[in-house]
């Protein structure tokens, strides 16, 4: 059926992948709405967005599980839709919920995993894997048997099995303990060195640890793309500070605060105040206290990438 | 196709699937020749497997139902039909590898009742006084009809992801063209209809195979019916990128 043309293949392209305004219509649904970057090789690219936002759908696509509703995307110049085959050569995925057959031994997986691949020496690449992938220990029992962060592993060697140019994985630590997470996170970042990987999650503190640049995608449509640095810039200059009040406050009474530039209810008297001083925080509390106003809860938001990606995706609830 | 074929190989044989199945093959057509009065071959008095040739359709249709549940239901349950199809092989890969893994498992079933072949020529009158082209028609007939109940499970695996709804899909179309449309000729309201019903029915295939006679209609038909259901199996199978 399927002859393999060797054991690497090499990305000769500038770009690693390339998406131009892809979109994913389910009936009536659009998951994925005209959207388009480029990911250059070597590039370790978080794809962030809350759940439902359209992240998967965009991977599968990828991964050519599903084809697209209209645009293209290519991979290595290779079309997903014309030249599916090629592209998987390229594509290692990690699936989302990372499916693996439970009864089937840690090596006999992989093994299949190679044979499917196209890998020529397949015993030499396994034990190759299994050594890039520290399963040493565990290479031996039924994949069943295996801890949670070990099956990650597994879902990692697979993917990376046939030494493909691109990763795609589709949550990798979801589901994982602390410390589980920081090995799976060292684990992408050692395979990073030579290849491109596109990440999806909703972590940012993930995308801040592993990923040099990040796509933010709500409801299917790209919000945000840029390197990590440039999005902290775009805070800078802001304070941000959560206030909840006892009563109610009108909106207006707000506007007099000192160097208030913008006003987000979050519900239950809950406000996010963007200032643009380092004072902001004191000149809300003394507007409290003007307006004999009880504050119930004031507190500046440190974490500015988490609070860009909550104004990106505007999400009110998620405090 | 032939890593899918050695991987499927391999589970059927670290599963009691196959072994049951094989154990439920020979137990049944063991005991329908030689033990149960009235048809056993002491009975007829007849060097002949017809019995065997008789039974085996019925019970493949529960028994490669069984053997071709899994296949694809299993994959769609765990959600590694996403690994499986992302990898640089082609759907019809995939399939034809479960396919003749099936197609395999079904054979080594058969292989153990040569020994009836064996001791029936052993026994007969003047030894060795048994009609073996008829013999190796009903065997040829059988390992196609198996195929074409093959290409039924692995089609019905394809369509769900619970494995009993699998089962039972795949022996309803088993049943519904051996048995149902079998009986059509036999029903006189409907005439020349049910003759040429009965002629779809793979049931007539069979029979004209047991005869001995190979026709090349007979394998055409045969061939045909399992090549329909692979491509069915393929149409599911892009159904996920409509």
């Amino acid at each position: 059926m399927f002859k393999c043309t060797g054991n690497h293949y090499f990305c000769k392209t500038n770009v690693s992948i390339q998406v131009n305004n892809l979109t994913k219509i389910y009936g009536t649904q659009t998951a994925v709405n005209n959207v388009s970057f480029e990911i250059k090789p070597g590039e370790i690219v978080g794809f962030l967005g809350p759940n439902g936002a359209g992240k998967s759908t965009t991977m599968k696509m990828l991964t050519c599980y599903i084809p697209p509703t209209s645009g293209e995307a290519k991979v290595c110049n290779l079309d997903v839709s014309d030249q599916s085959i090629q592209v998987r050569k390229h594509v290692g995925y990690l699936p989302e919920h990372n499916p693996l057959y439970l009864d089937m031994y840690v090596k006999e997986y992989l093994a299949f995993a190679a044979g499917m691949g196209g890998v020529k020496k397949v015993n030499e690449r396994v034990d190759e894997v299994i050594a890039l992938t520290h399963l040493g220990i565990e290479k031996h029992k039924k994949i069943g048997q295996l801890s949670k962060g070990y099956r990650q592993r597994v879902g990692l060697a697979q993917a990376i099995i046939h030494n493909p140019d691109v990763l795609i994985l589709d949550e990798p630590t979801s589901g994982l303990d602390p410390n589980q997470v920081m090995e799976i996170r060292d684990l992408i970042r050692n395979l990073g060195s030579n290849k491109t990987i596109m990440l999806s999650t909703h972590i940012m503190q993930e995308v801040e640890a592993i990923c040099s640049r990040v796509i933010i995608i709500d409801k299917g449509i790209i919000v945000a793309d840029d390197k990590l640095e440039n999005l902290r810039n775009r805070s800078e200059g802001k304070w941000l500070v959560r206030v909840q009040f006892a009563t109610d406050v009108d909106e207006k009474a707000l506007k007099s605060i000192q160097g208030l530039l913008q006003t987000n209810l979050l519900g239950n008297n809950t406000w996010r105040l963007t200032g643009d001083n380092e004072n902001f925080r004191q000149a809300v509390s003394q507007f409290a206290l003007s307006s004999n106003l009880e504050v119930t809860e004031l507190v500046s938001e440190k974490d500015s990438l988490e609070s860009i990606f909550r104004q990106l995706t505007g999400h009110v609830d998620s405090l | 196709m032939w890593t899918v074929y050695k991987k499927e190989i391999r589970s059927f044989l670290s599963s009691l699937i196959a072994y049951m199945v094989m154990l439920v093959f020979l137990g049944a057509t063991g005991l329908f020749m030689w033990v149960i009065k009235g048809n056993s071959v002491f009975d007829l008095g007849l060097a002949s497997m017809q019995v065997m040739f008789e039974m085996a359709p019925y019970i493949f249709i529960f028994l490669i139902s069984a053997i071709t549940m899994r296949s694809f239901s299993e994959e769609k349950r765990l959600g590694t039909l996403e690994t499986l199809t992302t990898r640089p092989v082609s759907d019809l890969g995939i399939i034809l590898g479960k396919y003749l893994a099936g197609v395999t498992l079904l054979l080594i079933s058969l292989l153990p009742t040569l020994v009836y072949y064996y001791s029936l020529s052993k026994l007969g009158q003047t030894e060795g006084n048994i009609d073996t082209g008829a013999m190796w028609g009903s065997y040829f007939g059988l390992v196609m009809l198996g195929m074409a109940y093959t290409a039924m499970g692995v089609f019905s695996s394809a369509v769900t992801d619970n494995q009993i709804v699998a089962l039972i899909c795949s022996m309803a179309l088993g049943f519904f063209f051996y048995v149902v449309l079998g009986m059509m000729g036999d029903i006189s309201a409907l005439d020349a209809i049910g003759k040429s019903l009965e002629w779809f029915s793979l049931e007539y295939h069979y029979d004209s195979m047991s005869r001995g006679v190979l026709d090349t209609r007979d394998i055409l038909y045969m061939l045909s019916f399992s090549a329909l259901f692979i491509g069915l199996t393929k149409t599911v199978f892009e159904s996920r990128k409509w």
